[in-house]
């Protein structure tokens, strides 16, 4: 099953790669740069399904106590900072040549900017508690107070300040983007989705493996 | 009374009568911001309106930076004589212990924050006394929501053994939207503007501490008993 959905996940990565540096239009404004965009935006898309992701394996965690869930939140919090991150170092990499510099204090940049620190903070919170259980529970009201947060934070970064362009996919009205950019930015979309499931599922399964070891080390001792 | 609410209160006032005898959080707390001031003048001055233009920013990186060190205090207190574990075994609800919890830490940062600016006005020469209520309410509104989140990790993080790092780093990320809204308010109460401008920010401000509030008695609980 992994294996279709790897091998899946690299044939549209593959694909993403061509229609995004081939098929699709140069852009008039800012050329070449602009290509970028195909990774930066299914980047934080599949970034915000991660969150969401950790979100409700939390709620699950606590609901149910079963050690599934926070198996689910570890891995979806990892590749939540991994393609958050991967967002940021894009967008750092097409500031420079469209707006001039590699950071700016616009809203977008910083709520994004912030996110990124918080899922850090649930991994490192992860990390430093010992007993596994304790880890669970503290990581799943972390992974909860931290989702509340974001729209929260989300709108005050945005009257603090604004400077990037308007959502142009997740808005109401039709995308307005040449058809040709839009399908190539479709197909990155997908393929990074299959990307974070295969990662997540793989994931999951380490994690799992890792806790069976130990549970045997423990009862042969 | 409800004994949801008597619960609350009787933690509240078990922290503000430890606080009252030992005296050291709040000295120490109180000595901190005075510390503060201190190195922000050194940091800004002698410019006076260098001073004055930064003033909002500068209250609330003392609130914030204070605050982390009570909001740390308040939990290392009860791991002494293993009073946390009197405070779980308690037959009570434990959303009652946050509240209590949280009323406590919020009396201790309003007493600090009340000197803190009247030590502003006093050491920087500046007329602020008009401005000192509206400046007082969003201190309380600021303060709730920073120590309502604050509670919750402070919860978690006072028996890790990387503790004091770990507490603002995962606090301080959180607490933004607080920092960035009771600056805005800050800014307009010292400016003496009407409330039209201020409206947003409120709406956030309390709309942050309600979100929290519920967020903070709903998994309080949760933390507790891992």
């Amino acid at each position: 099953m992994h294996r279709i959905l790897g091998g899946l996940a690299a044939v549209l990565l593959a694909l993403g790669l061509w229609v995004g540096l081939g098929l699709a239009p140069r852009d008039a404004v800012q050329g070449n740069a602009q290509r970028i965009m195909y990774v930066h935006v299914p980047a934080i898309l599949t970034g915000y399904v991660a969150i969401g992701l950790v979100l409700v394996a939390s709620v699950a965690y606590l609901w149910t106590r079963r050690a599934v869930w926070d198996r689910v939140a570890a891995a979806a919090g990892e590749l939540a900072v991994c393609f958050v991150g991967l967002t940021l170092a894009t967008g750092s990499i097409w500031g420079k040549p469209t707006w001039g510099t590699w950071w700016t204090w616009d809203a977008r940049l910083t709520s994004t900017a912030l996110l990124f620190v918080i899922y850090l903070g649930y991994l490192l919170l992860r990390s430093v508690v010992e007993d596994p259980e304790r880890a669970a529970t503290y990581a799943a009201v972390l992974g909860i107070v931290g989702a509340l947060d974001v729209p929260i934070i989300h709108f005050s970064v945005e009257w603090w300040r604004t400077l990037h362009q308007p959502a142009t996919v997740l808005k109401p009205q039709a995308p307005s983007m040449d058809p040709a950019m839009y399908r190539a930015l479709m197909v990155n979309v997908v393929a990074f989705l299959a990307t974070f499931a295969y990662l997540a599922i793989r994931r999951y399964r380490l994690l799992t493996l890792r806790a069976e070891a130990l549970t045997r080390t423990i009862a042969g001792v | 009374m409800s004994p949801f609410l008597r619960t609350a209160w009787a933690v509240f006032r078990k922290d503000i009568a430890v606080e009252r005898r030992a005296k050291e959080g709040a000295n120490a707390l109180g000595f901190f911001a005075l510390l503060l001031l201190f190195l922000f003048y050194f940091a800004l001055g002698p410019d006076g309106d260098r001073i004055r233009a930064a003033l909002p920013g500068l209250f609330w990186l003392a609130f914030i930076l204070a605050g982390v060190l009570g909001l740390g205090r308040a939990f290392a207190l009860e791991q002494e004589n293993d009073c946390l574990d009197g405070l779980i075994l308690a037959p009570a609800d434990k959303g009652a212990i946050y509240l209590g919890k949280l009323a406590g830490t919020t009396a201790l940062m309003l007493g600090m924050e009340v000197a803190f600016i009247t030590a502003t006005g006093i050491f920087y020469n500046l007329d602020i006394w008009a401005a000192v209520p509206r400046l007082l309410l969003v201190a309380l509104a600021g303060t709730v929501g920073f120590a309502a989140v604050g509670t919750l990790f402070a919860a978690m993080t006072a028996h890790l053994r990387a503790r004091e790092v770990l507490l603002p780093v995962l606090l301080l990320p959180l607490a933004v939207p607080v920092l960035l809204a009771a600056v805005k308010l800050t800014d307009l109460a010292l400016a003496g503007e009407g409330w039209g401008p201020a409206w947003p920010w409120w709406q956030l401000l309390l709309g942050f501490d309600v979100v929290f509030l519920v967020a903070g008695l709903l998994t309080f609980e949760f933390v507790l008993e891992a």
